[in-house]
């Protein structure tokens, strides 16, 4: 049994020590929007965020973890991580959307620290996240917007 | 000529359901012999994009076909027929449903459809199907007479309450209004009368002036569920008692398990079930990660098969020396004659294209619940039908016994028209009682997809005095996507369209023509892959006649202007992308400008790719300009993200993907050997819808098309090096190369 600060609420999962971080999430708590891409930190679709620092969940285990999570579903109480969710929804960065819960929670982060990024600023903070579809252009229109 | 992109139809259909689909293959002709259908006994469980509760399942209300429902407390439901897998087409089919039901989208909640060929076989696929680029070229018309159908039972029923003829009442937003006499009454309130209403014969559908929807940009239903991670991938489903399995699967083509040793994996605390079936091996833990650490534990034995020793070197020869007989796609004139009679005005060129994997960020999975009555599947499908239809077939069910709860796709790009981890899935379900999910790993998804085809294409022309081609002749070598796909093999000697597909009909007028297939099978399995045939065409077809302009001495832009006095909207576009991107405008050195241009899915398309080639042959992508005729834009912002997201697409393959083979096995495994484009090379990005009252288009392969020529015509322009394979090679591009 491990017990995990996870969107503020302290929970306790029955998960072995070496489980990553995004199999908790998801398989033990319900936590459906961090999403399942590579495996290997490749793609960034599991980024979750660690003390407010972006992390790939889906090669953290548990044991490692030291620290509060957030993740998608709660990532709108923040200021920034509800001025990315809005400004994604105003310029209508999202098509499959499979990728933008990660995508959203590395934009998060960058705006809670950079709010005004340029686009080296994106590039640095966003060129982990893969998305499929490729909607690079209208993230990067919707970072500057938010 | 006629063609059916990527057609699906009734011979991927097991019998039984082919039976049920021939009995069903007319009914969308006319909206007016579409029964009221059973869209409410089943939920299709889509929460993200408004799902049908449980009171909707027995709606109280009017529900005139499979797309419309408008409850007696007013709520309208619109069921759209398309999978949503981020091509926006939940908004553009409601979008078409809506402007001749007279309701805002504001006002609906949009459902997608669930399995049922009766009520949402589409008349391009000939199946209940999303794929090339077909959903909005299908459902334009016949999605507005269902609306149009509703609206005249609806006004009919307020007329009848009101004793007034119809034609004196006009509807807005939902609200009929008597003219004269200033009655008004909702459509919830007509509801239940309207059920009464004959169904109309004919409808009138609005004229284009009077679109308050379609044409302007609209809202996606989708995406506020997509922000807050509360949308549901077939990947998230999650029911009660349901178990998660890790699967192996045989390494190579047609291998088959041999023996396993699966004690130290039982075990494992949390292994509830070790599964076999011919070629693969489930694991089955109370979650993903136990059963994948019970995976781990295995001892597996394979029998390889007879592939054991494939390899990219041998399938690349047997396609380069095959031999079949080549069956035409097109043939104008007698171009053999006059290439043969061009001495140095002859031009030849080979060109070899890669297999391709889909790669879609939502890895394949499948959640199935066999019971001894019924079976339920959680899956994101782009056929649903045919999904329902190989798993009844396998675990010996009617297939009515299946219900398929389809779901948003994480990224289809025609991964998700294969049912193959269906299938896997229900011969795993069938050995247990409980809902098992089934997630394969980026791994499986990459190296067990079903790829798009490679292809050896070899091309020539003759250049008359004016250096414009007189004869033109395209032979493509390539499998067939339905030997794989279909349950019986294409015949020999029949045409699949898609081989010759953005070859046999070209934007420019040359005055002799043949393209030609030549089949080629092979063991590796295959499937369709975004922007189908043309994307391989037209890369052979632009690149080569960029090869042509620039052997006539002659601008690329100018020389295709020349070829297209009979296609004005082709002229139109690749004007307005020349002009817009600064065509002819000066760049710095190993820098320039490419340009594709092709009529694809019913589309005028036109790109401009500006790249930079710096010294180590590495490939800086600085500018696109894309220019789109699709006649009526229904919703104009998914035409550009469609667009924008498709170029984008096929310039991440272009520039870095090709499956190769190995002792029977894919080298490639994940994003660090399958590499994409990622945000840091993206260039600047601009497209141009140009205004259109033609009927309209496909979108959602068109810009893949465009890229990889405009790409390398690009290249060749800063370097001077005509690449003719992709993925492209940096090795050849470094260097002082040309001087632009």
């Amino acid at each position: 049994m491990v017990s995990l600060k996870v969107n503020g609420l302290s929970v306790e999962a029955n998960a072995t020590p070496d489980t990553p971080l995004l199999w908790v999430l998801r398989d033990h708590l319900g936590l459906t929007g961090t999403k399942f891409g590579c495996g290997i930190g490749q793609c960034g679709a599991c980024t979750v965020h660690l003390d407010g620092n972006p992390v790939r969940s889906c090669v953290l285990p548990i044991s490692a973890v030291k620290g509060e999570i957030t993740t998608i579903e709660a990532v709108g109480e923040t200021a920034a991580g509800k001025r990315v969710q809005t400004a994604w929804l105003s310029l209508e960065v999202v098509q499959c959307g499979y990728c933008q819960s990660g995508q959203i929670m590395s934009a998060a982060a960058l705006i809670a620290r950079n709010p005004r990024p340029n686009d080296q600023d994106i590039d640095a903070a966003m060129s982990g996240n893969l998305c499929r579809c490729c909607t690079y252009p209208r993230i990067r229109a919707a970072i500057k917007a938010a | 000529m006629t063609q059916t992109y990527g057609a699906i139809g009734e011979d991927a259909l097991p019998d039984n359901a082919r039976r049920r689909f021939l009995t069903a293959g007319a009914l969308l002709v006319g909206f007016a012999f579409v029964r009221p259908v059973r869209a409410f006994e089943r939920e299709p469980d889509l929460a993200a994009i408004g799902a049908l509760d449980a009171a909707a399942t027995g709606f109280d209300g009017f529900v005139p076909n499979g797309f419309i429902r408008v409850g007696v407390d007013g709520r309208i439901v619109l069921v759209v027929p398309s999978v949503e897998m981020g091509q926006g087409i939940a908004t553009g089919e409601a979008m078409m449903i809506a402007e001749e039901l007279e309701v805002g989208l504001d006002q609906v909640e949009v459902a997608l459809a669930p399995a049922d060929l009766h009520a949402y076989t589409q008349s391009l696929l000939k199946a209940q199907a999303t794929g090339g680029s077909t959903s909005v070229r299908a459902f334009f018309i016949p999605l507005r007479q269902a609306g149009a159908a509703a609206r005249t039972m609806l006004i009919g029923a307020a007329a009848e309450r009101w004793r007034v003829p119809p034609a004196e009442c006009v509807v807005a937003r939902g609200v009929i209004t008597h003219q004269r006499s200033g009655r008004t009454l909702t459509y919830g309130a007509v509801a239940s009368a309207a059920r009464r209403q004959p169904m109309p014969g004919e409808v009138t559908l609005k004229p284009v002036s009077q679109f308050k929807l379609i044409g302007k940009p609209a809202k996606r239903v989708d995406t506020a569920a997509k922000v807050n991670g509360t949308a549901r991938f077939g990947i998230d489903t999650m029911v009660e008692g349901m178990r998660v399995a890790a699967i192996a699967m045989c390494p190579t083509i047609g291998g088959r398990l041999r023996s396993l040793d699966e004690r130290a994996s039982r075990a494992l605390p949390g292994v509830v079930d070790i599964l076999r079936i011919d070629d693969a091996v489930a694991v089955v833990g109370e979650n993903y990660w136990t059963a994948k650490r019970g995976l781990d534990l295995l001892k597996i034995e394979w029998d390889e098969g007879s592939h054991a020793t494939l390899t990219s070197a041998t399938l690349a020869e047997s396609l380069r020396s095959a031999q079949g007989t080549p069956i035409n796609g097109s043939l104008t004139g007698d171009p053999d004659r006059v290439i043969q009679g061009a001495g140095k005005q002859r031009i030849e060129a080979t060109y070899d294209l890669p297999y391709l994997a889909h790669a879609a960020l939502e890895p394949s999975n499948t959640t199935i619940h066999v019971r001894p009555d019924g079976c339920d599947i959680w899956v994101g499908t782009q056929v649903p039908e045919i999904a329902r239809a190989v798993a009844a077939e396998i675990i010996g069910l009617p297939p009515d016994k299946v219900i398929v709860r389809n779901h948003l796709i994480g990224g289809g790009f025609g991964r998700r028209l294969a049912v193959d981890t269906i299938q896997q899935a229900a011969r795993f379900g069938m050995q247990v009682g409980y809902p098992l999910k089934i997630i394969w790993t980026r791994e499986q998804d990459i190296q067990h997809d079903r790829f798009r085809p490679a292809y050896h294409d070899t091309i020539a022309a003759a250049l008359g005095k004016n250096g414009l081609p007189m004869a033109w002749t395209h032979r493509t070598r390539c499998s067939t996507v339905r030997s794989y796909y279909d349950r019986k093999p294409w015949p020999q000697g029949r045409l699949d369209p898609d081989a010759v597909a953005g070859a046999a009909d070209l934007p420019y007028a040359i005055p002799a023509l043949r393209s030609e297939w030549v089949r080629q099978d092979g063991p590796v399995a295959l499937n369709w892959w975004r922007g189908v045939g043309e994307t391989h065409n037209v890369f052979v077809v632009e690149s080569f006649l960029d090869e042509l302009a620039h052997a006539a001495g002659q601008d690329p832009v100018a020389y295709r202007r020349a070829l297209l006095g009979k296609n004005p909207r082709s002229l139109a576009v690749l004007n307005k992308a020349a002009q817009a991107s600064g065509w002819g405008k000066p760049l710095p050195p190993r820098s320039a400008r490419g340009i594709s241009l092709h009529d694809s899915f019913g589309t005028h398309a036109a790109l401009v790719m500006e790249v930079e080639v710096d010294t180590q042959g590495e490939i800086h992508l600085r500018r696109a300009t894309a220019a789109v005729d699709c006649g009526i834009a229904v919703n104009p912002d998914s035409v550009i993200a469609q667009i924008e997201g498709g170029v984008l697409f096929g310039l991440s393959a272009a520039l870095y993907n090709g499956i190769t083979f190995e002792n029977g096995r894919v080298q490639q495994s994940n994003f660090h050997d399958y590499r994409q484009i990622r945000m840091n090379e993206v260039p600047s990005f601009e497209v141009f819808v140009v205004p259109s009252e033609e009927k309209p288009g496909g979108l959602g392969e068109v810009g893949t098309v465009s890229a990889a020529p405009a790409l390398a015509n690009a290249i060749f322009a800063a370097t001077g090096v005509r690449l003719r394979a992709l993925p492209i090679d940096r090795r050849a591009l470094g260097g002082k190369g040309k001087q632009s």
